[in-house]
């Protein structure tokens, strides 16, 4: 167990400062960052007093160390538009994400469990035809779309929820039904692909066999093996929920992370939205180790992998 | 397995790969006729006549059937040149993103060993990059195009092929007949081209309907977010965000594309699916 704890570690590692690479040479290739700093209508004086300030004379391989290390240390640079540091803007903003992304999480799996069990017992039936269908169609429905329309109905109609926004609860709701629709397939056919496999197993029909109600059998002995996957589902969709956080927020004009990032792209702001692809990218690693970690100590079979 | 694809009787007997191909030939046959079928020019703006409601609107006219945009342009001959650049972009994306995941899948699924961990690293470092983020910044530092697009998305969104077909490439791979043409004498290439892709070509095809539907929904989504297909091309994602400060009085500016997007995707999905219990009976 403990080599491979510490060779998914090093692996995990090594795939994080490739992704710090990759997230270096982006702002780099943004164009000069001197320039960028000084503002417009700067001389050239003052640019080059910038350069050598901010270390930017020396040699690529000792300015991405040096960067390397100032983010470890938790400092991600300066924004050239907020004129304030990254890190600072990133933490500030992060909450409301958080909210968001952890509200359309809790809206996806109150539809997405009961949904997919229900379609796994009555497999084949009307039932399971009908909850395949909403599941294609939340797969086709563009959340922009879907925001909009929502929009439209509660906001502008009933007037039930603001449009914009970050102030109360209530400004999250639109938010959190739009990205907890859009990422509620995957979890949908996990669930009822999971729930089909429980419910042939061995142990499942010994229950019924003992004459266990089948509603113990379902929810006491298959649900929960048919939920250890869907933990590590959150982990991977995490890209699918910050993806649509982005255009979520940037519609709802909700301040957090997706929103900073539409912005640092919009002004070219190159040092936010790199810290923003850095951070989410780690958290991604983070959490795979971890999912990965966990799945291993539930079953000693993949640890040989 | 290629054998069950080729059955009519079958076919027929999936109803959701009829109506899912019905619906995408139809929108294809759209898009390639479309100077042929717009009844206007999508981008001849005429200040006169904005913002005209569809023919089932009261003050509609039928010279306008879909009416027309903030523009003045008509709305329907939009939405048919717009079918074109969401079908170009979804086929062209999966073109690149299938060539290269393929590869990837069946070098490392057939070598495996050392190939095969570069592989899995490269596919996980491409997996932690935010596919969203990295494709607004691409566009944001090259400029908004058809091509610009359609290489970011091309170039990013081949780790569901890869890993697919890595792991069927393995299966494979230890079957009998792969051995025997090893023993005739046949290169890895031949091996890997012309005994292992075909025998994985159901599931390459199952994936690449998926990949369509998602890079036509991205597309969307950046032209959406100002970061795409720039204007005056009529992209549905653009014609969404165009019409999005007039949603208020004139909401079918919005539900127009976005139906058309909606159905589009769905109706890929759906043969998608279709496909799949096609190729594996056992599921359905």
């Amino acid at each position: 167990m403990l080599i491979y704890i510490l060779k998914r570690l090093g692996l995990a590692l090594i795939v994080a400062l490739t992704v710090s690479v990759i997230a270096f040479a982006l702002l780099r290739a943004s164009g000069d960052i001197a320039t960028a700093l000084a503002g417009e209508g700067a001389t050239p004086e003052s640019i080059a007093v910038i350069r050598q300030t901010y270390g930017l004379d020396r040699p690529i391989p000792v300015q991405y160390l040096s960067w390397l290390w100032d983010v470890a240390r938790g400092d991600f640079g300066q924004s050239y538009f907020f004129r304030t540091d990254v890190a600072g803007l990133i933490f500030g903003k992060i909450g409301n994400t958080l909210i968001l992304g952890a509200a359309s999480l809790a809206i996806a799996l109150a539809l997405s469990i009961p949904l997919g069990v229900l379609a796994a017992i009555y497999s084949g039936s009307i039932i399971d035809r009908a909850v395949t269908m909403f599941s294609l169609m939340g797969q086709a429905l563009p959340s922009f779309f879907l925001a909009l329309a929502l929009i439209m109905v509660f906001a502008i109609n009933l007037r039930m929820f603001p449009a914009s926004g970050a102030d109360s609860w209530r400004n999250f709701v639109l938010p959190a039904l739009t990205l907890g629709y859009y990422i509620t397939p995957p979890f949908m056919r996990l669930v009822r692909a999971g729930m089909i496999d429980a419910l042939n197993t061995d142990y499942v029909r010994t229950a019924r066999a003992k004459g266990l109600p089948a509603r113990r059998v379902v929810f006491k002995h298959a649900l929960r093996n048919a939920l250890v996957p869907v933990v590590g589902l959150v982990a991977v969709q995490l890209g699918l929920l910050m993806g649509g956080s982005v255009v979520v927020e940037s519609i709802f004009a909700l301040d957090g992370l997706g929103y900073l990032a539409y912005q640092s792209i919009s002004y070219r702001d190159f040092p936010v939205l790199q810290g923003v692809v850095l951070l989410l990218s780690l958290a991604y690693v983070v959490l795979t180790l971890l999912s990965d970690i966990i799945n291993a100590w539930l079953d000693p079979r993949l640890r040989a992998a | 397995m290629t054998i069950a694809i080729s059955k009519p009787s079958r076919l027929l007997r999936n109803p959701s790969l009829v109506v899912g191909l019905a619906i995408i030939a139809a929108m294809l046959f759209v898009a390639i006729f479309a100077p042929l079928l717009a009844p206007h020019d999508p981008y001849m703006q005429d200040i006169t006549r904005r913002a005209v409601p569809p023919v089932w609107y009261e003050k509609g006219t039928w010279d306008n059937i879909l009416g027309t945009d903030q523009l003045g342009r008509d709305y329907l001959s939009r939405l048919i040149y717009g079918a074109r650049v969401s079908l170009l972009i979804g086929f062209s994306v999966v073109a690149i993103s299938g060539v290269i995941g393929t590869t990837l899948g069946l070098l490392a699924g057939y070598f495996g060993g050392r190939v095969d961990t570069f592989v899995t690293f490269i596919v996980t470092v491409r997996l932690a990059m935010p596919v969203i983020l990295v494709a607004l910044a691409v566009v944001a530092l090259f400029g908004g195009s058809i091509w610009v697009v359609i290489a970011v998305l091309g170039l990013l969104k081949w780790d569901r092929f890869a890993v697919v077909v890595r792991s069927t490439t393995q299966q494979i791979r230890a079957l009998d007949y792969i051995a025997s043409a090893r023993t005739a004498g046949a290169s890895t290439a031949w091996v890997l081209l012309r005994e292992v892709l075909p025998n994985i070509a159901p599931q390459l095809i199952v994936i690449a309907t998926i990949e369509v539907a998602s890079a036509i929904l991205m597309e969307a989504a950046l032209s959406f977010l100002g970061l795409g297909v720039q204007p005056p091309l009529p992209s549905w994602g653009l014609m969404i965000s165009e019409a999005k400060s007039y949603m208020f009085f004139s909401f079918w500016l919005i539900a127009i594309p976005g139906t058309a997007l909606a159905t589009l995707v769905f109706a890929i999905n759906l043969a998608g699916d279709g496909l799949r219990d096609l190729i594996t009976p056992e599921r359905s």
